[in-house]
């Protein structure tokens, strides 16, 4: 009856609940992220398991010294190594890879002291506008290295499955597992069991870009259901203007532009895991701010001789996808607004780990040469700033005039024209952020920790010294660019960011969506974005909804108007005029003492385009020129830990297994021949014929 | 790896009633429609009595009451395997008869006796596949049993007591049997009770050897009882091996 017992539970709630035999073999690890495939023109990067995930015995390395077992000492290889976060280094992984006796790599999540950075040194080279035709003296990063702490992992690729293991109770699962089974008893080697960890990303493409998408497309053409091997990396560019623009028609040239932009995405070396506080987050905070400042000081009175645009790029941290693309479509006659109209760009890159307040601006230094009306509107535009930082707690400086521009959309605009720009950073010439493009870039590392047991709504709007400093930038911004698309003679003092709307930002996009704020000013059907925990601003492919696009309501209600409209009466106003204005009828804060909302309609000129490389619009999947990235697609992510029975215990139970078969087909051959003369019974003739 | 472990289990559990069938039961085709047909019969208590928890489960959602009420589940169980093997005898006798009479020959083509084993055997060998066959598939799997501290030899412990239920299967049916058609009703009570016992020794799991030897034990008391029951006597025994000697001094001269 051994089984009966067991038999009952999986024939009758086998479907819905875990098997109980399999929840006695395997503890899941739930709370992990794998890294993944992606694919570029050339190359593949990532990692991957074999198809039926890859097993090994664990070995916990905390200090180099551990690595001893796992390279050449340990006698029941293949190993799966979890590494200390202080561990995972070029050097460490060059060595693991080297050899054949690793199954895995499974990264604890803590934090190393002295930075750590996945990307390279020179952030999206060759994708910039600096090449061998134009700065060549600037080329890849020759005169300044802006990643210092840069190791390129993200960039390697490799042979085995790497996870990142997110939730510390998991770890200690692990290494207690590790513990009792797996280290050595007074100088013996370790018994069996071991145990052990099995590690799940089998990836479906391979090779590079071209390759898969070649694949994709013959799948696509042949086959009735067809399944494609992998998806370029895709979302959205948000945009906004302070004067409307038509949408359905082409700006005329006169019309001068002037652009502020600041990046959207951020990336790591786990699969969307990309905190980007500081890589992306300080900036498109700071430029939602400027663009309220700016609202506030301007409602309804269009004075402006020049339109604004506030644009967020997606996707910049894999070659540029979004600025790209909007070069693109403006070069095709495809967006409203033209490069001819662009007047000035200014772009904010990271900006809140500044020293001593003190921001830089930097400035092309090859346009500026070739073209002196160039060189003289940059000269306007750094004027412009400097009058804006005066009376205000931020000092601007110029950053060395022989040096080029950091890695910045901006970039692919002077790529494609001269055009006047500045870009404001934090840093002069390497990055202040040491954890750039990592899973430590979080807001612990541009915010100190909020205080403890404090509640959503109080976090919300405790202000910080980050928010402060942070709504000091977008003030000194706002007063530049209202200097520079009004009359210069207006007094710009008015202009304040507000260091509470800041705060507001921050915590949003740092620690939780889900707050009251950002509830109240998206649309019902689209809260399914706002999520609890901190949220990962990686580009994705088409099937996740990026929580950057909280970003595009945000903006719509600092930047748009509130109408007392009913629903229809949103939906009739959106029909009227959508060639000028977006209507946006969002949910409303929850009413005093009761869980219902009132919705209310906002009429924006935040609009939203496809942020999708142009390679793959013009279908040049080998493209040099644009970015390539794509990324595998795979059916199961998963890990998980057990112990494994030494090959003598298995090979004990087959050898009983075949002797109790052999010995039991003798047997039973034998009586079955001899059962007449067996069971013969004197008193009953009808014997069992055994 | 542990493809070893799946093939070794599924030897040990399953080795004697494969050798079993290939010698005693494949050769005669009336013996297979038994077989399943008693595979069957097991397969409809089997279902019963999973009716009956799928209900007690909805009634007492607690999780320590559903504990306790797995022991009154598991002899319920029993009695209805035992009220379905006694089902299954008055259906063979009735198919006997029916037998007898579209027969040719005067004697029935297969006697009772025999019946009463290819049905035991059809009941051990569909109760061994269900109480098997999941712990078979997590076999497969690179694990082992052990992580939450649990005994390792799990599998083998599982296998060998499925063996020892096919075992018992067959002998309880041919003590069985017996007792209905001599109208031994102490025997059957016996039987049940040998049943319960078993079944109820499986509570004392994981304690493997606590189970597994009063269980083999039993074992090796029913297939005594079962030996005499279906005409085995010491002197048959005694003639059979003397035979075996005889053999093999003829086959070694």
């Amino acid at each position: 009856m051994a089984g009966r017992l067991r038999v009952f539970f999986p024939l009758l709630f086998g479907l819905c609940w875990c098997n109980s035999v399999e929840r006695k073999i395997y503890i899941p690890l739930n709370k992990t992220a794998p890294c993944v495939r992606l694919m570029n023109a050339t190359h593949q990067i990532g990692c991957q398991s074999s198809m039926n995930g890859d097993t090994g015995v664990i070995h916990v390395a905390e200090k180099e010294q551990d690595l001893k077992w796992v390279l050449e000492d340990g006698l029941t290889p293949p190993y799966m190594v979890v590494l200390d976060g202080e561990l995972f280094t070029r050097e460490v992984m060059e060595k693991l890879k080297m050899t054949s006796r690793v199954a895995g790599v499974a990264v604890s999540k803590r934090q190393p002291s002295k930075g750590f950075s996945p990307d390279s040194t020179c952030p999206n080279d060759g994708f910039g506008v600096y090449s061998n035709t134009y700065g060549p003296q600037y080329a890849h990063c020759n005169s300044t290295v802006w990643n210092p702490q840069g190791n390129g992992l993200s960039f390697e690729d490799f042979k085995f499955p790497i996870f990142l293991l997110q939730d510390e109770n998991e770890t200690r699962v692990i290494k207690q597992c590790y513990q009792e089974h797996n280290i050595p008893l007074s100088g013996s080697i370790p018994q069996y069991p071991l145990c052990a960890m099995q590690l799940f990303s089998h990836m479906h493409a391979v090779t590079d870009t071209v390759t898969c998408m070649r694949r994709n497309s013959l799948q696509t053409s042949f086959n009735i259901n067809p399944e494609e091997v992998c998806d370029a990396l895709t979302d959205w560019n948000i945009w906004s203007t302070l004067k409307p623009v038509n949408i359905s028609d082409i700006l005329h040239p006169d019309n001068k532009v002037i652009f502020v932009a600041a990046r959207l995405d951020s990336r790591s070396f786990f699969w969307d895991v990309a905190p980007g506080a500081e890589s992306t987050v300080s900036g498109f905070v700071t430029l939602l701010a400027a663009a309220e400042a700016l609202r506030k000081v301007l409602n309804d009175q269009q004075t402006l001789l020049k339109n604004v645009m506030f644009v967020f790029f997606q996707g910049e941290a894999f070659d540029y996808i979004g600025s790209s693309r909007m070069v693109y479509d403006m070069e095709n006659g495809k967006f409203p607004i033209g490069l001819e109209n662009i007047d000035a760009f200014l772009e904010l890159n990271q900006v809140a780990l500044r020293k001593n307040s003190i921001l830089w601006m930097h400035t092309d230094p090859v346009s500026q040469k070739n073209s002196s009306s160039v060189q003289e509107q940059v000269k306007t535009l750094v004027d412009a700033l400097n009058n804006a930082s005066q009376n205000s707690n931020v000092t601007l400086k110029e950053a060395s005039s022989t040096q080029a521009l950091p890695p910045s959309s901006f970039q692919r605009f002077l790529q494609a024209r001269n055009i006047p720009g500045v870009v404001l950073t934090d840093h002069q010439s390497a990055f202040q952020n040491r954890y750039f493009h990592s899973i430590y870039d979080t807001g612990e590392n541009i915010i100190s920790n909020y205080p403890e047991g404090i509640s959503p709504e109080e976090a919300q709007n405790l202000l910080n010294d980050t928010a402060q400093s942070l709504a000091d930038v977008a003030t000194v911004l706002a007063r530049a660019v209202y200097q520079l698309a009004g009359d210069a003679n207006l007094s710009t003092s008015t202009i304040q960011a507000d260091a509470a709307t800041v705060s507001k930002l921050l915590y949003g996009f740092l620690m939780k969506l889900n707050n009251s704020w950002f509830q109240s000013i998206i649309p019902a059907e689209k809260s399914i974005i706002l999520d609890n925990d901190p949220p990962h601003y990686y580009i994705a492919v088409d099937n996740k909804i990026n929580p950057s696009r909280v970003v595009q309501y945000v903006l719509a209600n600092l930047t748009g108007a509130v109408f007392n409209f009913t629903q229809e009466g949103c939906q009739k106003r959106q029909n009227e005029d959508k060639d000028q204005y977006d209507y946006y009828w969002v949910q409303g804060s929850l009413d005093e003492n009761s869980t219902t909302r009132t919705p209310f309609c906002v009429r924006t000129t935040t609009r939203i385009t496809k942020a999708l490389s142009p390679a793959f619009e013009l279908r040049e999947w080998g493209s040099t020129k644009y970015s390539t990235w794509t990324e595998s697609r795979w059916k199961e992510i998963r890990a998980r830990i057990f112990l494994v029975a030494s090959h003598e215990l298995e090979v004990i139970t087959l050898v009983v297994g075949i002797a109790i078969l052999v010995t039991s087909l003798l047997v039973t051959y034998f009586i079955n021949s001899k059962a007449d003369i067996l069971f013969a019974s004197t008193c009953e003739p009808g014997a069992v014929a055994y | 790896m542990t493809a070893v472990v799946f093939f070794g289990c599924t030897f040990i559990a399953f080795g004697p009633a494969l050798s079993l069938y290939i010698f005693t039961i494949a050769t005669d085709a009336l013996k297979i429609i038994f077989l399943i047909v008693g595979a069957f019969f097991w397969l409809v208590s089997l279902l019963l009595s999973s009716l009956v928890w799928f209900i007690a489960v909805h009634i007492w959602t607690d999780v320590n009451t559903q504990k306790r009420f797995l022991i009154f589940g598991v002899m319920f169980s029993v009695l209805l395997q035992e009220t379905f093997r006694f089902a299954y005898y008055r259906l063979l006798k009735k198919a006997n008869k029916g037998l007898m009479t579209i027969s040719q020959e005067e004697t029935m083509p297969i006697s009772i006796g025999q019946l009463s084993y290819v049905s035991g055997l059809g009941f051990g060998i569909m109760s061994g596949v269900f109480s098997l066959v999941n712990i078979l598939s997590d076999s497969l799997g690179p694990g082992t049993i052990g992580i939450h501290g649990d005994s390792p030899q799990f599998f083998l412990a599982s296998a060998f007591m499925t063996l020892a239920m096919i075992l018992l299967h067959i002998f309880w049916g041919v003590v069985f049997f017996d007792a209905c058609e001599k109208k031994k009703w102490w025997a059957l009570v016996l039987v049940i009770i040998s049943h319960l016992l078993v079944s109820g020794l499986t509570f004392l799991n994981p304690q493997y050897e606590r189970s597994l030897l009063p269980c083999y034990a039993i074992l090796l008391l029913m297939a005594v009882w079962a030996f005499f029951t279906a005409g085995g006597s010491f002197r048959n025994l005694k003639l059979c091996l003397t035979c075996l000697d005889q053999d093999f001094l003829l086959t070694s001269q």
